[in-house]
């Protein structure tokens, strides 16, 4: 037995997970200060879109991307209500095999109806949405130019592609066209674009950048996860807004936000499109939405075309807000309010963790924003609006973020 | 442009990215003697790009570690 060991050793085991190790010594330094864990927070009870007990204390939410309150619009709950009791709790398969049913097709048509498009096709997540379209459009040889602030979805996308993969500065116009015009001759083009950039709620020059694009023949994709339903005369997003949606070729967007349930999806006025439900890996390999969340997502999105009064009141809550913070001392990310995100900029890591939980022990949720998830290695509180919170709890959220500011010294 | 005339120009267009002033030869690195973050190489990238009219993708940038690879990258690709 000895004489076999020392002839075949067992190799030292090399573990797999010890590359996290700096992660997981910052992880531990920030709890040993005393600080509540910002990526552990448990909600015990939801009362309300813009309510809920958060690790046994009653919270106002304001970092949940639940823009439009339709969480428990009372026309949701029953139409999931009634497709669970009629189609049951799942789909168990594929949209392409056993799982499309009556819902997931009507959810698809509500979106042709709300982006007045063509087509439209719906993905488990909007994580999927990105991953499955910019992987399957552009492949070996094609290019994606991006902005340096695209979403991780998007990043995976590109990288699952196999495109060669170009990014420019972020919202810079002219950093966009040097590198479109040096693209080689012939190759395929995506420019990938999104509406609203969540870290800190600003809006991209989309009038600009899609008619550059197009002047160099590139297709243009854009996200508007963050502008759905309350940018634009429609709610159909940035692209709209500034008048350049007839010129985008595809649009991805997200049922995680504005439309209150879980799924993604892609619109199109593309003649080829619907051939993307047959090649799209991330569509094709992955289970259906159940059906309660499909009726409850085409519930939403039909009521959220008549949302004119609550896109009227988030835009009231976003520029009190905006203002109240800066009037307390807060560095915001944008100079204006520009969409429902509003970024307050922390001075590092260690003193936003210590603002995040003052604000949680005041009553407030907001969320915590740190690198690489955040542009040039910025710390942020990352406050998303809704338009159900009243105009007197954005100034109760105020007063909160005045007495957290001046106990932690940040303002 | 020679491979000699690539390499001096790119080492003008470092010189405000190399805050430390490390001396640099072909072995040296950007991630580790250099610590380049994402955002520098960004910028430093971008720089390069425009200096040569050239567009040096993510793909070709994860090959590029150190001086040396640039260097002959961006002479591969001004060559064109």
């Amino acid at each position: 037995m000895a004489t076999a060991m020392s002839e075949n050793p067992t190799p030292a085991p090399v573990d797999l997970l010890a590359k996290f190790d700096p992660i997981i010594q910052t992880r531990e330094a920030l709890l040993a200060a005393g600080v509540e864990d910002p990526f552990n927070l448990v909600m015990d009870k939801v009362l309300s879109p813009t309510r809920a007990i958060c690790n046994g204390r009653d919270t106002i939410l304001l970092g949940t991307y639940n823009y439009m309150g339709m969480t428990f619009d009372p026309d949701v709950i029953a139409a999931g209500k009634a497709a669970m009791e009629d189609f049951g709790a799942g789909t168990t398969g594929s949209r392409v095999l056993n799982g499309t049913f009556r819902d997931h097709r009507d959810v698809e048509a509500a979106l042709r109806e709300f982006y007045a498009m063509d087509h439209a096709m719906v993905f488990s997540t909007g994580y999927q949405a990105n991953l499955g379209v910019i992987s399957t459009l552009a492949g070996k040889g094609d290019y994606i130019i991006l902005d340096i602030d695209s979403h991780a979805s998007i990043w995976d996308g590109c990288k699952m592609g196999d495109a060669e993969v170009v990014p420019f500065k972020h919202n810079d116009v002219d950093a966009l066209e040097k590198r479109l015009k040096r693209v080689p001759e012939g190759a395929g083009k995506l420019v990938v674009l999104e509406g609203v950039y969540s870290m800190l709620g600003d809006v991209a020059p989309l009038k600009d950048m899609v008619a550059i694009a197009k002047r160099h023949g590139a297709m243009v994709l854009v996200d508007e996860a963050h502008s759905m339903g309350f940018i634009g005369a429609h709610g159909r997003g940035v692209a709209e807004e500034q008048g350049v949606i007839d010129e985008v070729d595809f649009i991805i967007g997200t049922f995680s936000k504005s439309v209150g349930t879980v799924g993604g999806f892609c619109v199109s006025n593309h003649p080829k499109f619907e051939v993307l439900r047959l090649v799209c890996r991330p569509y094709v390999f992955t289970a259906a939405l159940p059906p309660s969340v499909m009726a409850s997502s085409a519930a939403s999105i039909r009521k959220l075309m008549h949302g004119g009064n609550k896109r009227a009141h988030l835009w009231e809550n976003s520029r009190r807000l905006h203002q109240g913070l800066r009037d307390l001392g807060f560095q915001l990310g944008t100079e204006t309010p520009q969409s429902a995100i509003i970024a307050v900029i922390m001075p590092d890591l260690e003193k936003g963790a210590m603002m995040w939980e003052a604000l949680l022990k005041e009553g407030l949720y907001v969320n915590l924003a740190r690198p690489p998830a955040t542009p040039a290695g910025m710390t942020l509180l990352r406050c998303s609006l809704c338009a159900e919170h009243s105009a007197e709890e954005v100034t109760t959220i105020l007063g909160m973020f005045a007495r957290a500011g001046k106990a932690i010294g940040i303002i | 442009m020679t491979p000699a005339e690539v390499d001096a120009r790119i080492r003008e267009l470092i010189q405000p990215f190399n805050k430390k002033g490390i001396a640099i030869e072909d072995s040296t690195t950007f991630a580790g003697d250099l610590e380049f973050d994402s955002l520098t190489v960004m910028d430093f990238v971008a720089e390069i790009e425009d200096a040569f009219d050239v567009i040096i993708s993510m793909n070709q940038q994860a090959e590029i570690e150190n001086w040396g690879q640039l260097v002959a990258a961006v002479h591969k690709l001004q060559e064109g």
